[in-house]
């Protein structure tokens, strides 16, 4: 399978090598051919042929005309339906288009479908949707392997080249990890930089849009045209936005790596230990100065954030209630058994885990033992940050614990799904840029992923370090 | 001032605190950009934010946290620099979001106060805890149809301030005046329209009752009464179920109570066990409200004069007394009217006792009774002002010039043209109150007698006879001086 780059394709586009019909059609017939990945929740070939039809009408120039991007069906979408993966949005049409989709569309992308992903994004491996198992498309035939979660569905179709990028969302690692399992370059920007309009909310504090793609380049081009001020969204940046692609430089001479000693934890294969190890050898040959780096709050990440986040989802998707919009339970005779029976039948068992979980945080008698001291866990766990980027210019970390494990095998266990965050929740919960690039493999051949985390609003050095490792591997 | 009321065993004093719920004036709701016009059809006036469609967030319209800062300082309170969003967790059908977004552990405005005034000239300050911004929910419709509720989202998101009282209040009548007060203050400040039919104003009320000098007895909340008529009808209804609960022997219950607007009774709705525990935590879809002091400086400076200040103004220019300058402040229309009337003519400042007279009676009574409303009076200040430089200068008497304004009131006539008109001028000829004093005492000999062997009484019979003659326009005190005169002559 060679897959053409996004920087590639727009140059053969431009020169007229190949034209949008001709593109697209030919990830058409991926799609096509992969359906059994189960990567979309919704494609429509027709939709897409519309969207070239108008194109080619249109002469303007556009930054990405006729990219074929895949969007994550957490963000809502005009021409599509957006069902978050769930049961309770099974037929939701918006009237709306999300901030970012918009902008996408702004610069002349198509839209091939919307992905799968957790429902709600409430889970690591694209298991807890209600439309069934994403499968990650590096799988072997006699085993199929988790994508990861929640945005499995958007890292799938990259890996399968069933699109040139594809949007996500990172909430604890939603981007990451998937990137990670799935051999693709993810990146979670700053909380702040994409604006949260349009997108169906988990929770608000921590969720944030990034991107899927082939490369770091890739990665670097599509950010700049989904990141942006926002009014209508009062957690929006007012930052400037450097241009990334241009200003991307793989010398690194003379920067400081931090290397947090708590990410190396019990119980990581040992091929995780090695990549990191390889990554920081690399870095070092490219002159950058080696800092070992504590952050002592580390263990307690992971807690912190499965209190917050389940707090702020059991309040947001309270409005899931069979009023306005979306599924309602026909079994009625009340106003409380409207809400009983349309949220017992409409949610699925992780959400419904996790609104319990958010519902008894917040609750009186448990709010100062669970989310008040969360809050100030967190905010133990951003200074533990500050004070480390005193000392050096980016992290690096692996992604998470392990490969892409078989699709079935943590289904039952929460926690040890929950441990799957565990490098990646820090950063989340510190509203850090933090990106996963494919680095290594383990010994089945699968691919590992590195995690570089920069300091609030520096992608760029994100990018700059994520560029360069990338170069060194290939 | 006693207080207290009488049980079956003993006095008892009510306790009352009140929680006002004063809609913003503001064109556009707390977080969204969506009309707040009244009355509008069902669902007309409902953003994305107002309905609560997935990934939809709330924008904090500047206009409204403005207008809470205004009336903060209107109620004399501290403004927070720093305030926070809370969500309120609690499910109805009404509340699009499952969630109310209010204020809690940090409100925009905190301690504060208001003065409220007795018809004995004394005064009483009601302490304020505080004042929060929050957004209403809409209106469930359970009158439609038999089977069905509808649900109506057009008030969904408006602004709200919660204004919330100490137990200062000790009886009906001063709660009354206090919510009387706090609309007075807020329209004065044009940050509430104070109209309560249309539900701008609305109260919570938190009564109980004790014996005099015991620690605070166990309250209910009386919710959502929207007139000042209800609010002293529902106080004095719980006041007394309370005492006759306590009085046999009984305990009260901490219950949320609703009050029977057309039987006058309250009744339960839920009890403490049945209470809401509603969630609140820091909104994270917002950031803190940060207001620096030059923002408030610049809004405190923009504040018109606010009725208290109007009031002292009142009593130290025009020598009026407390009462009358709280009547005259109460609201805005009101000292408006007095200001131009009193300022329509440089003597009447003179009179200003009479202006006030004839505005919170005279033309008080003809509006109330013609269910007009003083800001389209019929009768201008201007004219007022007229008719009362009439009575000020004996032109015509006091009796007459209130058929004078009735006519005034409704031909649209000035006192000027309406007593050239009709030729009401009190008679101020003394030759011709004679000849009509004259005239009565020939033809009433016999009364003359009487008066003369004593009955003083009689002198009203022969001031009547003589004001009939003049058609009520003879001047009463040289009418009675001559008379008294002409009379003790014949003895």
């Amino acid at each position: 399978m060679s897959k053409s780059s996004l920087k590639q394709t727009l140059k053969d586009l431009d020169i007229k090598k190949i034209s949008i019909r001709e593109l697209n059609q030919d990830y058409l017939k991926r799609i096509k051919e992969n359906e059994n990945l189960n990567v979309f929740i919704h494609f429509s070939e027709e939709n897409v042929l519309k969207q070239i039809d108008n194109l080619e009408k249109d002469n303007s120039a556009k930054k990405l005309k006729g990219i074929p991007i895949a969007i994550k069906d957490l963000f809502c979408t005009k021409s599509m339906p957006t069902t978050a993966a769930s049961k309770i949005l099974e037929n939701f049409n918006p009237t709306y288009e999300s901030f970012v989709t918009q902008k996408l569309l702004d610069e002349g992308s198509i839209f091939v479908g919307k992905t799968n992903l957790d429902e709600f994004a409430m889970g690591s491996a694209t298991n807890t949707s209600f439309f069934g198992n994403t499968i990650n498309p590096l799988s072997q035939e006699n085993e199929p392997l988790a994508p990861g979660g929640s945005s499995g569905g958007s890292a799938a179709a990259v890996a399968a080249d069933l699109c040139l990028g594809a949007t996500g969302t990172d909430t604890g690692g939603s981007i990451r990890q998937p990137a990670s399992f799935c051999g693709v370059v993810g990146i979670k920007p700053t909380y702040g930089l994409c604006s949260r309009w349009g997108i169906a909310a988990f929770a608000s504090s921590l969720d944030q849009a990034g991107i899927f793609s082939h490369n770091v380049e890739d990665a670097s081009i599509l950010l700049q045209s989904i990141a942006g001020f926002d009014q209508r969204d009062s957690t929006s940046a007012k930052v400037d936005i450097p241009n990334y692609f241009e200003n991307l430089d793989d010398d690194l001479n003379g920067k400081t790596v931090g290397i947090p000693k708590e990410y190396s934890i019990d119980g990581i294969p040992i091929e995780i230990s090695q990549i990191w190890e390889d990554a920081i050898k690399v870095l070092e040959k490219k002159g950058v100065k080696i800092k070992n780096i504590s952050l002592p709050h580390t263990k307690y990440a992971l807690p912190t954030y499965y209190i917050i986040a389940p707090a702020e989802a059991s309040s947001n998707l309270a409005r899931y209630d069979g009023v306005k919009y979306g599924f309602r339970s026909d079994e009625i005779d009340s106003l409380d058994e409207m809400y009983e029976n349309t949220r017992a039948q409409g949610f699925g068992r992780e959400v419904k885990r996790r609104i319990l979980i958010g519902t008894y945080v917040l609750s009186a008698g448990y709010y100062d033992a669970y989310y008040l001291k969360a809050q100030k866990v967190r905010k133990l766990i951003a200074d533990d940050f500050n004070k480390a980027f005193k000392e050096c210019d980016f992290i690096v970390t692996p992604t998470a614990p392990s490969a892409a494990f078989p699709l079935n095998e943590k289904q039952n266990d929460p926690i040890k799904m929950y441990l799957n965050d565990v490098f990646t929740v820090p950063a989340s919960l510190a509203g850090l840029p933090g990106i996963s690039i494919p680095f290594g493999k383990d010994k089945n051949n699968l691919p590992l992923g590195i995690q570089i985390l920069g300091k609030h609003f520096d992608e760029q050095q994100v990018f700059n370090a994520a560029v360069s490792l990338e170069r060194s591997y290939e | 001032m006693n207080n207290l009321i009488k049980g079956e065993k003993h006095d008892w004093e009510m306790v009352i605190g009140l929680e006002i719920h004063a809609q913003v004036k503001s064109n556009s709701k707390l977080f969204s950009s969506s009309s707040t016009k009244f009355g509008s059809s069902p669902n007309s006036q409902v953003s994305l934010v107002d309905a609560a469609m997935p990934g939809m967030l709330p924008v904090i319209n500047k206009y409204c946290v403005e207008q809470a800062v205004k009336t903060g300082v209107g109620l004399n309170a501290k403004i927070n620099n720093y305030s926070v969003f809370d969500r309120k967790n609690y499910f109805y059908a009404d509340l699009p979001q499952g969630y109310q977004i209010s204020q809690y552990k940090y409100p925009i405005v905190g301690e504060g106060k208001v003065t409220i005034d007795f018809k004995d000239g004394t005064s009483k300050d009601i302490r304020i805890v505080r004042l929060h911004l929050e957004q209403d929910a809409g209106k469930s419709l359970h009158d439609q149809n038999p089977s069905k509720t509808y649900v109506d989202l057009n008030r969904s998101g408006v602004a709200l301030m919660e204004i919330v009282s100490e137990p200062d209040i000790r009886t009906p009548d001063e709660a009354g005046m206090y919510i009387s007060k706090i609309r007075s203050i807020l329209m004065y400040l044009d940050t509430c329209d104070g109209n309560m039919q249309e539900g701008s104003l609305r109260a919570d009320v938190n009564i109980s009752v004790r014996k005099p000098g015991d620690e605070y007895g166990t309250r209910c909340e009386i919710k959502n009464l929207n007139s000042i008529k209800f609010i002293k009808q529902a106080i004095n209804y719980e006041a007394k179920r309370q005492i006759e609960i306590l009085e046999s022997g009984g305990s009260i219950e901490q219950n949320t109570m609703l009050f029977n607007t057309s039987t006058g009774k309250t009744r339960p709705m839920r009890n403490k066990e049945e209470a809401h525990d509603y969630r609140y935590f820091p909104d994270p879809d917002l950031l803190p409200l940060e207001i620096s002091k030059v923002e408030i400086g610049k809004i405190k400076s923009s504040i018109p004069e606010l009725p208290d200040e109007l009031k002292n103004k009142f009593i130290e220019t025009y020598k009026l007394s407390n009462y009358d300058a709280s009547v005259l402040t109460a609201e805005k229309k009101t000292s408006d009217y007095f200001n131009e009337t009193i300022n329509s003519d440089p003597e009447l400042k003179n009179y200003a006792k009479i202006v006030v007279n004839w505005i919170t009676s005279e033309l008080f009574s003809l509006l109330n009774k013609n269910n007009q409303d003083l800001n389209n009076s019929p009768v201008s200040p201007e004219n007022l002002g007229q008719l009362i430089k009439l009575i000020s200068t004996n032109e015509i008497s006091g009796k007459i010039a209130k058929d004078v304004l009735e006519d005034m009131f409704s031909s649209g006539k000035t006192a000027r043209q309406i007593v050239d008109e009709k030729g009401l001028q009190q008679v101020t000829d003394q030759g011709e109150i004679a000849k009509v004093i004259d005239e009565v005492i020939a033809e009433n000999p016999k009364m003359v007698e009487q008066y003369l062997a004593g009955k003083d009484k009689l002198l009203g019979f022969f001031v009547g006879q003589a004001m009939k003659l003049t058609k009520g326009k003879a001047n009463p005190k040289m009418l009675n001086d001559i008379l008294k005169q002409k009379l003790n002559k014949k003895n």
